[in-house]
């Protein structure tokens, strides 16, 4: 019997796992957390007294597509701050494996570039992971709502990574304004290319 | 004189690898794999700025190269910016030497592209398809390969 129940829990443990591995899909309730932003202090979603959702981007500061879009990622907090809806940036990188991605280049970055958003960091991946953001830049919309903050959209910021196109489906800021009149968003997951997440390399290696 | 010379070989070379990297849709790259019958087409989609990928492109070229006279083709899509071909894969592929063919994927819709590809792509790179129209095998991995890797995969599928 004991023996049973080890084996469930096991199973359990191992099915647990597994489905964080994905990381979130739309409607999970995602997590808060506390992370050192580039002006040192440490930032929580719920420090966003006024918030109705967050626009969380998963981000670097080496990434050629991240950096194609730091600007509308500025854009979109710009935009959607004051209608409770700020961008709250986290850089996914270990920084000895991509040395451009250090606290010091992140300051660097958000101070040239002039953001006026939160860039945290998050040592050793733990809510890149629990997200399950898998690329940069990706991003996750979260409504807040009575039972948590709801995933209600993952994905690419718009479909026009290089602004070629004089129209481009604007993802996330169509999402947004959907969410803000109350609605669903009619396009809740979308796909782009984007850079690897440069992993931490397991010690020993 | 000699200065005009080397102008006129960095001349030629430059022009000879400018035609090595072609734009390639969807649409084209569907149509190469279902004309290439018995042939065992590895398509790898990688961008210069995309380390793990330039890590690996080594082996794609050496799978290429150890199986020219097998029905085995590599083909390197290369997922970056159009806007930078000439500042950044041309150079790429004329200083690596790549013998591989080499293409940059022309995609108006990104997404379309992605999925067309395969459903299970998430967009990160590097990704690779092995595809065989004849044997009907498709294969796709987003995954970073090692040269061992590569040859069994090749080993296996075209055993089968």
């Amino acid at each position: 019997m004991k023996r049973l129940v080890i084996l469930c829990i096991t199973i359990m443990g191992f099915i647990t796992v597994k489905a964080q591995d994905k990381g979130y899909q739309l409607g999970d309730l995602a997590a808060d957390f506390k992370l050192k932003n580039v002006n040192e202090k440490m930032v929580s979603l719920t420090d966003y007294k006024d918030a109705k959702g967050y626009i969380v981007v998963f981000t670097c500061n080496t990434c050629p597509v991240s950096r194609a879009y730091e600007d509308r990622v500025e854009g979109l907090h710009k935009m959607f701050a004051a209608k409770g809806y700020p961008v709250v940036a986290i850089n996914t990188n270990d920084p000895i494996v991509s040395p451009g991605d250090s606290f010091d280049q992140m300051q660097e970055r958000a101070k040239s570039k002039k953001f006026t958003f939160a860039y945290l960091e998050d040592p050793n991946h733990v809510y890149t992971k629990k997200y399950g953001a898998n690329k940069t830049p990706h991003v996750f919309v979260l409504q807040k709502t009575a039972k948590g903050n709801e995933v209600a959209y993952i994905g690419a910021i718009d479909n026009d990574q290089e602004m070629e196109n004089p129209v481009r489906d604007n993802y996330v800021q169509n999402a947004v304004n959907q969410l803000l009149k109350g609605e669903k968003p009619t396009v809740g997951f979308t796909k782009a290319i984007g850079c690897s997440i440069k992993w931490k390399k397991a010690a020993g290696k | 004189m000699k200065k005009i010379v080397v102008i006129l070989l960095l001349l030629i070379s430059y022009v000879g690898l400018k035609a090595q990297v072609k734009l390639l849709t969807l649409n084209e790259l569907e149509q190469r794999v279902a004309k290439g019958k018995d042939t065992t087409y590895v398509i790898n989609f990688w961008a210069t700025w995309c380390g793990p990928c330039v890590e690996e492109l080594p082996y794609f070229e050496k799978l290429n190269a150890e199986n020219s006279k097998l029905p085995i083709k590599v083909l390197l899509i290369s997922m970056d910016f159009k806007s930078k071909i000439k500042e950044a894969v041309v150079p790429f592929v004329a200083k690596n030497q790549i013998r591989s063919e080499v293409f940059v994927a022309s995609a108006s819709n990104q997404q379309a592209f992605i999925d067309g590809v395969d459903k299970k792509w998430s967009g990160a790179l590097p990704a690779t398809l092995f595809i065989n129209t004849q044997k009907k095998i498709k294969e796709f991995y987003e995954k970073e390969f090692s040269y061992t890797e590569l040859a069994t995969h090749i080993k296996r599928i075209s055993n089968q």
